[in-house]
């Protein structure tokens, strides 16, 4: 492997925490990946023989995952803490010439975090599925679908380089494009799918570049050997690796400018929402940019652009979402601004990235639990989405009421529950560093309190505007136990930072510093808490205490953008689209009129050339001698001719 | 009875190393013995007797190369290196590794002559007037002609001295050897005997005077350097400057008649006339081991005897080599009959080699000599698949019949297109390989404005044999077109050698490539 031509400026790089040789249950950190993997395939190739256990293969192969995690993580927990960090060489893969490069895994304290969360969230949304799509004919290839997405997601967080982070990152998009589509019979689903995947790819393609550029300028894609080497690389290319990176989270994590798949990603079924679009993949760019914590520690300018894309991105999110009459939309925009939330964070450098992660983990569980919930009022409404036709479905629907209201007062960050914590914690952490991040993140949560306050009203109170022969009622078991462990998660998620254990944990790897106050950190939590108050008083009085209409009122002009998603599909199609196109019929027709008449005169004139210079081949014998012998005279000349 | 007292002081009597040359006596030995076997032996025999015999010939003289070659390594050479015949002979790694090739490919081409099944492909008596009564009572009779064989032997020998020859001379008289049995056989084909006929005569006429040329270049030569031997002429290359205009109108005929042989630009204008008259399993021959012997002599007269003058023929080569490959390619795109397609095809893969070897350095020296044994199996093999395709008035060579030949018959389509694609030097088959040593040599020398040239030609000429793939494979088959005669054993087993020699030297080329490295040496 490489090694760094330059020495690190002194002082200039984090310290980075050894990595250990893989021993003892870190050993089977692949068969983590290989379990739900193996899932996949034979439940993908399996066909209809597995039809009446693969749900249930399904399940235990991602309990599996969670088990060998959480014994790491225990193993980790009795470790000291600069001895947390293992990798697993499995074999070399590529050896071409300068790129050598091994697969390997990493476990450190960052990526048990997210294995953690993926395998523990992944496990209920299973079993949660079990029942929600026990009607669907093709239930087994959902299994085998979301097998696959566990797999894929775990390989991108567990992954010791660029390279096969990569892999598990397309393998993640290929899941969620097969999910979204997964009933790909209605044709809007079907476009929503490909628009996921099309937006994702413009993401794709910028980490692809960063991944060029280290190359070029370290020599690897190795976490270790690359952020050994930043340090000696010019600041043009550290943020210009930075950007790049941040255009691959963008795509991936729904962020300004391409996040307007994630609103049409809700096309797929409920669980996949929940798993895909609002805990785990949707999240793998702030995992990107947390991972990548050492070159955006040396560029400034990359840092601020990642602050102000999650500041814009959690504005926008929360707009959109005041408008949408859709649960699962308005829950989707609210995904989009919170992550929001998590990309600001990590804009804010080491002061961030704890919180980034924190609030990433928070809400991977009271987002669940929120869409499931969604999920379980759909499944008692017959797949009605619009909250319009809902309303006062507490009393039918108990524990789904009890458990979305869990989520509900963790988003808004009612204290103690787990998002008061860490949106207290990031919107703070803004203020330090910026005054206008501050106020971004600070009206982000008065909107945040508003929109989700009046998706519960609109759900739970308010009045009945059920359709006729709708009789809610509550989801079995199956559905429901999810859901109660995803609120205790609500509840109790806070817990994490007792002692800043999620910080001290995650020091390590990502390193901390404490900032500087420039207020005093009770009056800014007073002050959010003020603005939350304000959010949810202004629903109530909205939709609680006015009547909600049945069908879509007009809206001004500012409710008509927030329902067009402020008009980013206009504006893509307006930008991207429509040049595109026209880009591609002027180049079909260059490719006609152009490339094709070249080509074809060039064949031509070959042609022709080569019918003058047949009529030399006459097939007499004289005029061939004579040929012969002008070639001669040629030869002879022209060994004289050199000796001139 | 009249005595010469003197004679036995003055002439000693020559030293003849007769092992080493016993590959090339073998062969001799055999072709003799092929003519008292057509004297003696009844008609009905000889056909078996002629086949037992020639091939029985080829693989002894080919064992004894292989042996020669084994006991210069043993003995801690390289490569084996002996001028015998009194200096005439050179006997060293090129010689012993043409021969080898030569040989092989001459058992390849026994295989051929002896196709009986298709109805021949000779004339069953070659004295007769085409047309004639005689004509139609010989064939009644199924007379074959097994002349052809002896013919066949004495061509391979002249062939295998043609590149060992040390001396100007020697090296005429093989020409000449190589060259007579071969314009006999050309006037041979059952078919289409006036084409055959007037193919051997112009082949003849211009061949006689490119012999002229060649003549003329060695007396030249002999006038500057007072010596006919090779060793002489270097030495008197680079130990003198006087005379010049002998030297060099010398070496430029005697280039005239050795780029007549191998058909480069502007001396090829018998090859495509010659190549589609001749019976096809003649011009398989031609094309393949004639020009493994021509290229060989021309390495031998240029590297080993004027080499000195490297700088005063090495412009005129670079010239010949571009003009060859270009022309080639480009009227080959023009061509509508298979035969003559490939007869092109063979005249820019002259240029091809001449790459290699205006190259003048020993990588050179092995590229070309790898190249001349993959191009010689390619080639024969395609001649021999040419010569299956076949409608009712006999061979199939024009293109238009040859649409939708791969729906009929996948195998033998499949493996001319194997073929095509190496003479477009495509990877994973031996032109490719042949190519990419070809030009590297040359690049390593300087030469990469003939590269591009190389490079540009096979583009050009990637079109007409790509087009041929096509129309076998993507056109709709023509109604009462040809069809793919089953072959009898011997042309069978030819064709499978040659393909499958075409893919080992794609796949695997390292050991033959290591072959040709060891045997890259010349001694003068």
């Amino acid at each position: 492997m490489m090694i760094p031509t330059s020495e690190a400026p002194a002082g200039a790089a984090e310290q980075l925490q050894n990595i250990g040789e893989a021993t003892g249950v870190f050993n089977l950190t692949w068969l983590m990946i290989a379990l739900p993997l193996f899932g996949a395939l034979v439940l993908l190739c399996g066909g209809k023989r597995t039809d009446s256990w693969g749900h249930i293969l399904g399940c235990l192969t991602v309990l599996g995952s969670f088990l060998i995690g959480a014994i790491q993580f225990l193993t980790l927990l009795g470790k000291d803490a600069d001895e947390r960090a293992y990798n697993q060489h499995l074999y070399d893969w590529l050896d071409s010439g300068n790129l050598q490069l091994g697969v390997g895994f990493q476990v450190d304290q960052l990526s048990i975090c997210f294995v953690l969360l993926i395998t523990f969230v992944g496990f209920l949304i299973h079993l949660y599925s079990v029942e929600y799509m026990a009607h669907d004919l093709r239930r087994r290839r959902f299994f085998g679908y979301l097998n696959l997405f566990i797999s894929a997601m775990l390989l991108l967080v567990l992954a010791d380089s660029y390279l096969l982070l990569f892999v598990g990152w397309e393998g993640v998009g290929l899941a969620s494009y097969l999910l979204i589509g997964f009933w790909q019979h209605v044709p809007d689903y079907a476009t929503a799918a490909k628009k996921a995947f099309v937006m994702n790819r413009v993401g794709d393609i910028g980490l692809l570049v960063a991944m060029f550029f280290m190359f070029d300028q370290f020599g690897s894609l190795a976490f270790d050997e690359v952020f050994e080497a930043v340090p000696g690389a010019s600041d043009g290319w550290v943020t210009a690796i930075g950007l790049m990176l941040l255009l691959g989270a963008v795509g991936k994590s729904a962020q300004f400018p391409l996040q307007a798949w994630l609103l049409d990603a809700m096309a797929g079924p409920t669980p996949v929402s929940a798993l895909i679009h609002a805990a785990t993949m949707v999240t793998a760019g702030v995992y990107l940019i947390v991972r990548s914590a050492p070159i955006y520690n040396l560029s400034d300018t990359a840092q601020l652009v990642v602050a102000i894309v999650g500041a814009i991105t959690l504005v926008i999110g929360a707009l959109i979402g005041t408008a949408k009459d859709d649960i699962k939309k308005a829950l989707a925009a609210s995904t989009m601004s919170q992550i929001g939330y998590m990309v600001l964070a990590a804009g804010l450098g080491p002061a961030g990235y704890a919180f980034a992660i924190f609030h990433l983990l928070t809400h991977g569980f009271f987002k669940a639990g929120l869409f499931l919930s969604a999920g379980s009022v759909m499944h008692g409404m017959h797949d009605d989405t619009d909250m319009r036709r809902y309303g006062a479905l507490r009393a039918a629907m108990p524990i789904t009421y009890a458990c979305f209201g869990l989520g509900f007062l963790a988003i808004i960050g009612i204290p103690p529950f787990a998002g008061f914590w860490s949106k207290d914690k990031i919107i703070e952490a803004a203020f330090n560093d910026n005054i206008a991040l501050g106020l971004c993140a600070l009206i982000g949560a008065g909107i945040t309190a508003f929109y989700m306050s009046r998706v519960m009203i609109m759900t739970f109170f308010s009045d009945k505007r059920w359709d006729s022969g709708v009789h809610p009622h509550e989801s079995p078991k199956l559905m429901t136990l999810p859901l109660i462990v995803l609120a205790g998660g609500a509840v109790l998620g806070g817990g994490l930072l007792i002692n800043d254990g999620i910080v001290t944990w995650l020091e390590p790897v990502v390193g901390h510093e404490e900032a500087h106050h420039r207020m005093p950190v009770w009056a800014l939590t007073a002050l959010t808490l003020f603005v939350i108050v304000v959010g949810v008083a202004a629903a109530l009085k909205m939709y609680q205490f006015s009547p909600v209409a049945r069908t879509q009122p007009q809206g001004g002009v500012l409710v008509h953008a927030a329902r067009h998603d402020l008009y980013q599909d206009t504006v893509n199609e307006a930008v991207l689209m429509r040049p595109g196109q026209w880009a591609t019929r002027f180049l079909v027709w260059l490719d006609h009129r152009g490339l094709d008449n070249l080509v074809n005169g060039l064949a031509a004139l070959l042609g022709g050339t080569a019918g003058r210079l047949r009529r030399v081949q006459a097939g007499f014998v004289r005029s061939y001698a004579l040929t012969m012998f002008g070639g001669a005279a040629l030869t002879v000349l022209a060994v004289l001719v050199v000796r001139l | 009875m009249i005595r010469l007292a003197a004679s036995e002081t003055l002439i000693p009597a020559p030293n003849i190393e007769y092992y080493e040359l016993s590959p090339i006596l073998i062969v001799f030995g055999v072709g003799v013995l092929a003519v008292l076997v057509e004297a003696f032996l009844p008609r009905a025999h000889r056909l078996h007797a002629q086949l037992a015999l020639c091939l029985t010939g080829l693989v002894a003289a080919f064992v004894v190369v292989c042996t020669l070659t084994d006991e210069a390594q043993e003995n801690a050479r390289a490569v084996p290196q002996k001028v015998a015949a009194e200096g005439a002979v050179a006997i060293d790694g090129m010689t012993l590794f043409l021969q080898g090739t030569i040989l092989l490919l001459g058992v390849v081409a026994v295989l051929l002559l002896a196709e009986r099944r298709l109805g021949g492909e000779f004339a069953a008596s070659a004295a007769t007037v085409p047309g004639s009564a005689a004509e139609k009572e010989t064939t009644r009779l199924g007379w074959v002609q097994t002349e052809i064989y002896p013919l066949l032997m004495f061509s391979i020998g002249g062939m295998l001295i043609f590149p060992a020859a040390n001396d100007l001379l020697l090296m005429f008289v093989a020409l000449e050897v190589l060259s007579l049995p071969l314009y006999l056989l050309c006037g041979l084909a059952r078919r289409r005997r006036l084409l055959s006929q007037e193919a051997a005569l112009k082949y003849f006429l211009l061949g006689a005077f490119s012999s002229a040329f060649f003549l003329y270049g060695i007396a030249l030569l002999y006038g500057y350097a007072g010596s006919v031997r090779l060793s002489d002429i270097n030495a008197a290359v680079s130990g003198s400057e006087d005379n010049d205009a002998l030297l060099l109108i010398g070496m430029a005929l005697l280039a005239v008649g050795l780029l007549f042989k191998v058909g480069a630009v502007p001396f090829h204008a018998w090859t495509p006339d010659v190549y589609q008259g001749a019976p096809t399993p003649v011009t398989a021959f031609m094309a393949a081991a004639t020009k493994v012997a021509a290229f060989g002599a021309l390495l031998r007269v240029f590297y080993v005897g004027l080499g000195g003058a490297k700088w005063d023929w090495h412009p005129m080569f670079w010239g010949v080599a571009m003009v060859t490959m270009l022309f080639g390619s480009l009227v080959a795109l023009v061509q509508t009959d298979v035969k003559r397609m490939l007869a092109y095809s063979s005249i820019a893969h002259a240029g091809f080699i001449l790459v290699g070897l205006v190259a003048t350095n020993a990588e050179g020296l092995s590229a070309t000599m790898f190249y001349l044994l993959a191009y010689g199996f390619s080639t024969i093999a395609a001649f021999a698949i040419i010569s299956l395709v076949r409608d009712g008035s006999g061979e199939a060579t024009h293109l238009s019949q040859w649409a939708g030949l791969g729906r009929r018959s996948p195998v033998v389509a499949g493996m001319f297109a194997l073929l095509l694609l190496a003479f477009a030097g495509i990877p994973l088959t031996s032109g490719f390989t042949a190519k990419f040593a070809v030009f590297s040599a040359s690049a390593s020398a300087g030469g990469t404005p003939l590269i591009v040239v190389g490079v540009l030609s096979s583009t050009v000429a990637a079109f007409f044999y790509i087009r041929v793939i096509v129309l076998m494979f993507f056109s709709a088959p023509v109604t009462d077109g040809p069809r793919v005669a089953v072959p009898s054993l011997t042309t069978a087993l030819a064709v499978w050698i040659g393909v499958a020699v075409t893919v080992f030297l794609g796949v695997l080329p390292q050991p033959v490539l290591d072959l040709a490295d060891n045997a890259s040496f010349l001694i003068s």
